[in-house]
Protein backbone atom coordinates (compact mmCIF):
# COMPACT_ATOMS: atom_id res chain seq x y z
CA UNK A 1 0.00 0.00 0.00
CA UNK A 2 1.43 3.30 -0.90
CA UNK A 3 1.18 6.09 1.41
CA UNK A 4 -0.74 8.02 -0.31
CA UNK A 5 -3.69 6.10 0.23
CA UNK A 6 -3.23 6.48 4.05
CA UNK A 7 -3.21 10.07 3.53
CA UNK A 8 -6.30 10.12 1.48
CA UNK A 9 -7.94 8.30 4.30
CA UNK A 10 -6.78 10.57 6.67
CA UNK A 11 -8.45 13.60 4.78
CA UNK A 12 -11.63 11.72 3.91
CA UNK A 13 -11.57 10.95 7.94
CA UNK A 14 -10.96 14.86 9.26
CA UNK A 15 -13.62 15.69 6.35
CA UNK A 16 -16.00 13.68 8.27
CA UNK A 17 -15.26 15.18 12.08
CA UNK A 18 -15.62 18.88 10.31
CA UNK A 19 -18.45 18.40 8.79
CA UNK A 20 -19.79 16.96 12.11
CA UNK A 21 -18.90 19.67 13.89
CA UNK A 22 -20.76 22.05 11.26
CA UNK A 23 -23.92 20.18 11.63
CA UNK A 24 -24.32 19.04 15.22
CA UNK A 25 -25.22 21.18 18.00
CA UNK A 26 -24.77 18.93 20.75
CA UNK A 27 -21.57 19.50 22.45
CA UNK A 28 -20.84 16.21 23.63
CA UNK A 29 -20.96 15.11 19.75
CA UNK A 30 -18.72 18.23 18.87
CA UNK A 31 -16.25 16.79 21.13
CA UNK A 32 -16.53 12.85 19.47
CA UNK A 33 -16.10 15.46 16.31
CA UNK A 34 -13.11 16.94 17.60
CA UNK A 35 -11.45 13.35 18.59
CA UNK A 36 -12.13 12.18 15.04
CA UNK A 37 -10.00 14.99 13.54
CA UNK A 38 -7.58 14.81 15.97
CA UNK A 39 -7.40 10.77 15.30
CA UNK A 40 -7.20 11.71 11.49
CA UNK A 41 -4.08 13.85 11.72
CA UNK A 42 -2.34 11.12 13.97
CA UNK A 43 -3.15 8.92 11.03
CA UNK A 44 -1.53 11.05 8.88
CA UNK A 45 2.17 12.03 11.09
CA UNK A 46 2.09 8.02 11.30
CA UNK A 47 1.73 8.02 7.38
CA UNK A 48 4.53 10.48 7.58
CA UNK A 49 6.45 8.65 9.89
CA UNK A 50 6.60 5.45 7.67
CA UNK A 51 6.84 7.66 4.84
CA UNK A 52 10.32 8.55 6.26
CA UNK A 53 11.18 5.53 8.32
CA UNK A 54 11.90 7.76 11.17
CA UNK A 55 10.37 7.16 14.43
CA UNK A 56 10.18 10.75 15.78
CA UNK A 57 6.50 11.06 14.08
CA UNK A 58 5.24 8.44 16.70
CA UNK A 59 6.49 10.45 19.34
CA UNK A 60 4.27 13.29 17.88
CA UNK A 61 1.21 11.02 17.89
CA UNK A 62 1.73 10.68 21.40
CA UNK A 63 1.81 14.03 22.33
CA UNK A 64 -1.47 14.74 20.41
CA UNK A 65 -2.79 11.57 22.29
CA UNK A 66 -1.86 13.34 25.97
CA UNK A 67 -3.16 16.82 24.56
CA UNK A 68 -6.57 15.14 23.31
CA UNK A 69 -6.98 13.83 26.59
CA UNK A 70 -6.56 17.33 28.05
CA UNK A 71 -8.74 18.28 25.67
CA UNK A 72 -11.46 15.55 26.61
CA UNK A 73 -11.46 16.34 30.30
CA UNK A 74 -11.54 20.04 30.15
CA UNK A 75 -14.36 19.95 27.32
CA UNK A 76 -16.83 17.41 29.06
CA UNK A 77 -16.00 19.26 32.84
CA UNK A 78 -17.91 22.03 30.46
CA UNK A 79 -20.40 19.89 29.61
CA UNK A 80 -21.27 18.99 33.17
CA UNK A 81 -20.97 22.39 34.12
CA UNK A 82 -23.41 23.80 31.65
CA UNK A 83 -25.68 20.86 32.90
CA UNK A 84 -25.79 21.80 36.18
CA UNK A 85 -26.40 25.05 35.62
CA UNK A 86 -29.28 24.32 33.82
CA UNK A 87 -27.77 25.98 30.64
CA UNK A 88 -29.53 24.15 27.23
CA UNK A 89 -26.43 21.93 26.19
CA UNK A 90 -26.91 23.24 22.20
CA UNK A 91 -24.07 25.20 21.20
CA UNK A 92 -26.15 27.77 19.02
CA UNK A 93 -28.07 28.61 22.79
CA UNK A 94 -24.80 29.95 24.47
CA UNK A 95 -24.59 33.17 23.38
CA UNK A 96 -23.02 34.80 26.55
CA UNK A 97 -19.49 35.43 24.91
CA UNK A 98 -21.22 36.71 21.76
CA UNK A 99 -20.21 40.48 21.31
CA UNK B 1 -2.42 -9.00 2.27
CA UNK B 2 -1.74 -5.76 3.30
CA UNK B 3 -4.59 -4.73 1.24
CA UNK B 4 -7.72 -6.87 2.37
CA UNK B 5 -6.14 -5.44 6.12
CA UNK B 6 -6.18 -1.44 4.42
CA UNK B 7 -9.28 -1.71 3.17
CA UNK B 8 -11.14 -3.55 5.93
CA UNK B 9 -9.71 -1.68 8.15
CA UNK B 10 -10.53 1.68 6.22
CA UNK B 11 -14.01 0.65 5.38
CA UNK B 12 -14.64 -0.15 9.77
CA UNK B 13 -13.12 3.69 10.36
CA UNK B 14 -14.73 5.66 7.58
CA UNK B 15 -18.05 3.89 8.88
CA UNK B 16 -17.49 4.78 12.08
CA UNK B 17 -16.46 8.38 11.69
CA UNK B 18 -20.05 8.29 9.66
CA UNK B 19 -21.81 6.73 12.53
CA UNK B 20 -20.62 9.44 15.03
CA UNK B 21 -21.94 12.21 12.86
CA UNK B 22 -25.20 10.77 12.04
CA UNK B 23 -26.48 8.60 14.68
CA UNK B 24 -28.98 11.00 16.95
CA UNK B 25 -28.10 9.38 20.27
CA UNK B 26 -24.95 10.85 21.89
CA UNK B 27 -24.85 7.65 23.51
CA UNK B 28 -24.78 5.65 20.39
CA UNK B 29 -22.27 7.78 19.12
CA UNK B 30 -19.66 7.10 21.75
CA UNK B 31 -19.94 3.47 20.44
CA UNK B 32 -19.38 4.32 17.34
CA UNK B 33 -16.63 6.39 17.79
CA UNK B 34 -14.93 3.29 19.88
CA UNK B 35 -15.57 1.29 16.73
CA UNK B 36 -13.43 3.79 14.31
CA UNK B 37 -10.76 3.99 16.65
CA UNK B 38 -10.33 0.06 16.77
CA UNK B 39 -10.69 -0.17 13.57
CA UNK B 40 -7.83 2.89 12.84
CA UNK B 41 -5.47 0.99 15.91
CA UNK B 42 -5.54 -1.74 12.82
CA UNK B 43 -4.33 0.28 10.69
CA UNK B 44 -1.70 2.09 12.59
CA UNK B 45 -0.55 -1.41 13.06
CA UNK B 46 -0.16 -1.69 9.21
CA UNK B 47 1.68 1.91 9.59
CA UNK B 48 4.38 -0.04 11.84
CA UNK B 49 3.60 1.79 14.92
CA UNK B 50 2.51 -0.95 17.40
CA UNK B 51 3.03 1.15 20.67
CA UNK B 52 0.68 3.67 19.59
CA UNK B 53 -1.81 0.72 17.83
CA UNK B 54 -1.78 -0.60 21.42
CA UNK B 55 -2.01 2.41 23.40
CA UNK B 56 -5.07 4.21 21.25
CA UNK B 57 -7.02 0.73 22.50
CA UNK B 58 -6.20 1.33 26.46
CA UNK B 59 -6.06 5.16 26.59
CA UNK B 60 -8.41 6.42 24.21
CA UNK B 61 -10.92 3.53 23.35
CA UNK B 62 -10.57 2.49 27.27
CA UNK B 63 -10.34 5.16 29.66
CA UNK B 64 -11.22 7.99 27.35
CA UNK B 65 -14.14 6.25 26.17
CA UNK B 66 -15.49 5.63 29.59
CA UNK B 67 -15.22 9.32 30.72
CA UNK B 68 -17.30 10.00 27.07
CA UNK B 69 -19.96 6.65 28.07
CA UNK B 70 -20.25 8.51 31.95
CA UNK B 71 -20.91 12.12 30.74
CA UNK B 72 -23.40 10.80 28.09
CA UNK B 73 -25.01 8.88 30.61
CA UNK B 74 -25.05 11.29 33.16
CA UNK B 75 -26.53 14.10 30.51
CA UNK B 76 -28.60 11.56 29.48
CA UNK B 77 -30.30 11.24 26.23
CA UNK B 78 -30.50 14.88 25.48
CA UNK B 79 -32.80 15.21 22.17
CA UNK B 80 -31.53 17.89 19.99
CA UNK B 81 -33.21 20.65 18.93
CA UNK B 82 -34.59 20.67 15.46
CA UNK B 83 -32.46 22.75 12.64
CA UNK B 84 -34.32 26.10 12.88
CA UNK B 85 -32.92 27.46 10.17
CA UNK B 86 -33.50 28.06 6.49
CA UNK B 87 -33.36 24.48 5.05
CA UNK B 88 -31.46 24.83 2.33
CA UNK B 89 -28.86 26.25 5.01
CA UNK B 90 -29.11 22.19 5.59
CA UNK B 91 -27.17 21.40 3.22
CA UNK B 92 -23.91 23.72 3.66
CA UNK B 93 -22.38 21.42 5.97
CA UNK B 94 -21.91 18.83 3.97
CA UNK B 95 -20.75 20.59 0.84
CA UNK B 96 -18.16 22.29 3.50
CA UNK B 97 -17.11 18.89 4.59
CA UNK B 98 -16.39 17.90 0.91
CA UNK B 99 -14.76 20.59 0.02
CA UNK B 100 -12.68 20.18 2.38
CA UNK B 101 -11.73 16.74 1.36
CA UNK B 102 -10.93 17.50 -1.61
CA UNK B 103 -9.03 20.35 -1.12
CA UNK B 104 -6.74 18.41 1.08
CA UNK B 105 -6.44 15.38 -1.14
CA UNK B 106 -5.17 17.97 -3.97
CA UNK B 107 -2.96 19.19 -1.82
CA UNK B 108 -1.73 15.65 -0.83
CA UNK B 109 -1.33 13.97 -4.17
CA UNK B 110 0.07 17.51 -5.57
CA UNK B 111 2.95 17.72 -3.43
CA UNK B 112 6.66 17.40 -4.74
CA UNK B 113 7.18 14.44 -1.88
CA UNK B 114 9.13 11.82 -3.58
CA UNK B 115 8.13 9.10 -1.21
CA UNK B 116 4.59 9.89 -0.90
CA UNK B 117 3.51 6.91 -4.02
CA UNK B 118 5.87 4.33 -2.18
CA UNK B 119 5.41 1.96 0.36
CA UNK B 120 8.05 3.56 2.91
CA UNK B 121 11.97 2.72 3.31
CA UNK B 122 11.71 -1.35 3.60
CA UNK B 123 15.64 -1.18 5.65
CA UNK B 124 13.87 0.62 8.89
CA UNK B 125 15.41 -1.57 11.83
CA UNK B 126 13.33 -3.94 13.44
CA UNK B 127 12.16 -2.53 16.37
CA UNK B 128 10.45 0.87 14.60
CA UNK B 129 7.36 1.40 16.75
CA UNK B 130 8.24 -1.00 19.28
CA UNK B 131 7.49 0.48 23.01
CA UNK B 132 11.31 0.09 23.24
CA UNK B 133 12.27 2.31 20.69
CA UNK B 134 9.62 5.07 21.47
CA UNK B 135 9.93 5.10 25.16
CA UNK B 136 14.36 5.60 24.70
CA UNK B 137 13.25 8.76 22.50
CA UNK B 138 11.03 9.31 24.98
CA UNK B 139 13.58 9.89 27.67
CA UNK B 140 16.09 10.52 25.33
CA UNK B 141 15.44 13.26 22.28
CA UNK B 142 11.68 14.21 23.65
CA UNK B 143 12.34 14.55 27.45
CA UNK B 144 10.84 17.98 27.39
CA UNK B 145 7.78 17.27 25.80
CA UNK B 146 7.25 14.43 28.07
CA UNK B 147 7.79 16.17 31.26
CA UNK B 148 5.65 19.05 29.66
CA UNK B 149 2.55 16.58 28.91
CA UNK B 150 3.16 15.60 31.95
CA UNK B 151 2.20 19.09 33.29
CA UNK B 152 -0.21 19.61 30.84
CA UNK B 153 -2.17 16.21 32.25
CA UNK B 154 -1.90 17.48 35.89
CA UNK B 155 -3.68 20.98 35.07
CA UNK B 156 -6.58 19.30 33.07
CA UNK B 157 -7.23 17.16 35.99
CA UNK B 158 -7.28 20.11 38.09
CA UNK B 159 -9.62 22.09 35.16
CA UNK B 160 -11.24 19.23 35.66
CA UNK B 161 -12.10 19.33 39.00
CA UNK B 162 -12.41 22.82 39.31
CA UNK B 163 -14.98 23.02 36.24
CA UNK B 164 -17.37 20.01 37.20
CA UNK B 165 -16.74 19.94 40.99
CA UNK B 166 -19.21 20.48 43.29
CA UNK B 167 -19.81 24.10 44.95
CA UNK B 168 -22.50 23.23 47.71
CA UNK B 169 -24.44 26.56 47.78
CA UNK B 170 -23.63 27.58 44.26
CA UNK B 171 -25.32 24.80 43.00
CA UNK B 172 -28.27 24.67 45.03
CA UNK B 173 -29.25 28.60 44.17
CA UNK B 174 -29.38 26.87 40.55
CA UNK B 175 -27.54 29.80 39.15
Amino acid sequence: MSIEWYLVLAALLFAIGAGGILVRRNPVVILLCLELMLSAGALAILSFSRMLGDGDGQVFVLIVLVVAACEVVVGLGLVVAMFRRRIPLDVDETTELRG
Amino acid sequence: MVEIAFFAGAAGAIGGALAVVLLKNPFYSVLALVVHLVFLAGIFLLLRAQFLAAAQIVVYAGAVMVIYVFVAAYVGGIEEPAFDGHPRLRIFGPIVAAALFIEISIAVAGSALVGIGTEGPQDIPDDFGTPAAVGRMLLDDFLIAFEAASILLLLAAVAAIVLAGRRGSQTQEGT
